[in-house]
């Protein structure tokens, strides 16, 4: 009898520890089940192909957005890009302005919530699924997004609201709702709050789940298979500390570590690139000839460019309407200035940092092609190219990286961690905008929020990949649908601006102050 | 004209030496005294957005309390001694700043405390007396 009660007292404890993997794993598939089949038809809705076609009007959406903005600045991105060099450097800032919020801070602070998984994880998906070619189609989306980015950041600026103890708030929302009122636009009000919506579930998925997601798929990469949800956990402690405790040492330490990380990352990538320089030109064709004729992946050439063009607009995120909240608080007297330093953004963040990552996935040889026709071969489900290892997302970026440099693995772990949460940071921020901007400023309302956001943390880091990605992909290209509308409407403002700054740079009434 | 000098001054007790160091000269010499108080800033420091922000506010915040805390008493108590003392509050790098408000007030000289960095900190980051020293357009006196 005593045996048999110490015998079950010992075994219980037993049982519990053996069934706690498995609890855990139940968890993780819980959640993903239940989160796929709730966001299946916003995902459905905003990626519905032309019919007869398997082009997504988003994505056709967006393009078309960017040309028509290059083709009515006259090129700006190209014609204004030593003006803006000289901007961030200082030379046309007030000395007297000292303290004030300056040209580079707005525009490094912005960066920080763009430069992140989009540029690690997302271009390993493009290239992965779209082969080399996606790299190409994803230059030319950046370069073209420079100015959906100068037109939208101009306008944050002009429209923002100064409140009188000397805080700013700026956004799509406002230039919405301001802007319309100014030129007699109706529906401006509904477009913000139709705005302040998709912002709110773009902060829940790009901004955080599929952050959530990438860092705990680097850091299973690293230290071995482990459940999701005790990585949100975690996660979402130290978030929830930072956003609702204020704990700023913990994002200010973050906002110092990433732009290094950030640097790092683009060194390595260089350092790699040129180790094997005899192959860079052999990885340009790749990129050119993939562009143009698919080199076999899935979908032809139109799948290169679909996802070239989708993970570059979720990589710099032009268009969306997010850059315009950051680039909002800084001090200056011509709201087209912070226009022109912001064109900088999609340039940094697309054309130089996701192409980097892109070339050392090419030139590491990573994707698997058939040595005999030079066509990539396909996984089991003719979706994904083949790799090395079987690597996809960011696991895909890091067996490129530690190819060349076994321990950079580890070192990826953690900037993709940092950029997880500095990117997670500055999402809060613009949903909190937003969520302020339709319920009104107070402690409670903006508490809710900030649980709220914690929660998804660990509803993103135990989904799996596809569907997080999905309702990610969804929920920022529903924000550039409704900000796209609104910078059609208001270009003309940016235009008068635009004429008049210029005129007034060339006539010398506008100069350098050192 | 009169002599111009420029006093680095945050408060504290070393830069008071200095001060009233460069007060005995000004007194002796009948020139005037510009009293800087410097707070440190880079434009190219990385701030997280919600202290983008609040900015304009803290600045503010910053500038009031340098006056009412640091430079109102000091003026206060210096209106009595016949020197004629203004004062300057400005952003930026310490030593950088000063060289400049000396440039282009026409200052004769410059005043500075000496913090006492000795350790691996200053022989690394350099001090900012040491940094004065190098970039100063006007002669610099550094009191102990």
């Amino acid at each position: 009898m005593n045996t048999s009660i110490k015998a079950a007292a010992l075994a219980a404890p037993v049982a519990m520890l053996s069934a706690a993997p498995v609890l855990a794993q139940s968890i993780d598939e819980k959640v993903n089940q239940i989160f796929a089949s709730s966001t299946g038809w916003f995902v459905n809705f905003i990626f519905s192909p032309f019919p007869g076609t398997s082009f997504p009007w988003i994505v056709m959406w967006l393009v078309i957005a960017a040309t028509v903005f290059t083709l009515y600045f006259g090129f700006i991105q190209f014609r204004a890009f030593p003006h803006s060099i000289s901007l961030v450097k200082g030379d046309y800032s007030d000395p007297n302005d000292a303290g004030e919020v300056s040209h580079f801070q707005a525009l490094a602070t912005a960066l920080s919530g763009t430069v992140g998984l989009g540029n690690i994880a997302g271009v390993a998906v493009a290239v992965g699924i779209g082969g080399p070619g996606a790299t190409f189609w994803m230059i030319l989306a950046g370069l073209m997004g420079m100015a959906s980015k100068f037109t939208e950041c101009t306008l944050g600026v002009k429209y923002r609201n100064e409140y009188a103890d000397g805080t700013v708030s700026g956004g799509p929302m406002y230039y919405m709702t301001k802007g319309f009122e100014e030129r007699g636009i109706p529906a401006g009000k509904f477009l913000a709050i139709l705005f302040s919506i998709f912002c709110i579930l773009g902060a829940f998925g790009g901004g955080n789940m599929f952050q959530a997601n990438q860092a705990h798929a680097q850091i299973t990469n690293v230290v071995g298979e482990f459940p999701g949800w005790i990585t949100g956990l975690i996660f979402a402690g130290i978030v929830f500390a930072v956003i609702v405790g204020g704990l700023k040492s913990i994002a200010s330490v973050t906002e110092k570590v990433v732009p290094f990380m950030g640097v790092l990352y683009v060194a390595t990538a260089l350092v790699i690139i040129l180790m094997n320089a005899d192959m860079i030109g052999w990885a340009f064709g790749q990129i050119f000839a993939g562009a143009f004729t698919g080199l076999g992946i899935a979908g032809g050439m139109v799948g290169a460019l679909i996802q070239g063009f989708k993970r570059a607009a979720f990589s710099n995120e032009a268009g969306v309407g997010s850059a315009a909240i950051a680039h909002s608080a800084v001090r200056t007297k011509e709201p087209i200035t912070e226009g022109f330093v912001s064109l900088l953004e999609p340039f940094i963040d697309t054309v130089v940092i996701c192409t980097m990552t892109a070339l050392v996935i090419i030139i590491t040889g990573q994707l698997v092609s058939d040595p005999n026709t030079g066509l990539y071969l396909l996984d089991e489900g003719a979706s994904t190219i083949q790799t090395v290892d079987g690597n996809k997302g960011v696991a895909l970026t890091s067996a490129a990286f530690s190819s060349a440099f076994p321990f950079f693995k580890y070192i990826l772990a953690i900037a993709v961690i940092l950029f997880a949460f500095s990117t997670m940071i500055s999402w809060s921020y613009y949903g909190l905008k937003a969520w302020t901007f339709l319920f009104g400023e107070g402690q409670t309302k903006e508490l809710v929020f900030k649980v709220i956001f914690c929660i998804f943390v660990v509803i993103g880091a135990s989904a799996s990949l596809g569907p997080v990605i999905d309702f990610s992909d969804a929920a920022i290209f529903a924000m550039a649908v409704v900000n796209i509308i609104a910078l059609y409407l208001l270009m003309p403002i940016v235009k008068k601006e635009l004429d008049s700054y210029l005129s007034r740079l060339k006539s010398g009434e506008i100069k350098k102050f050192s | 004209m009169t002599t111009k000098f420029v006093v680095g001054y945050d408060g504290s007790a070393a830069s008071r030496r200095a001060l009233d160091f460069a007060m005995e000269r000004a007194k002796a010499g009948g020139a005037s005294i510009i009293v800087a108080h410097v707070l440190e800033w880079s434009p190219y420091s990385f701030l997280t957005p919600t202290e983008i922000e609040e900015r304009h506010k803290r600045r503010a915040e910053e500038m009031a309390r340098a006056e009412t805390a640091i430079l109102a008493p000091l003026k206060a108590e210096l209106a009595s001694s016949g020197v004629e003392v203004e004062t300057a509050i400005r952003y930026g790098q310490v030593a950088d700043t000063l060289c400049d408000i000396a440039t282009k007030s026409g200052a004769a000289q410059i005043f500075i405390a000496r913090q006492g960095e000795s350790g691996l900190a200053a022989r690394v980051f350099g001090s900012v007396a040491g940094t004065l020293a190098q970039c100063a357009p006007v002669p610099c006196t550094i009191v102990p």
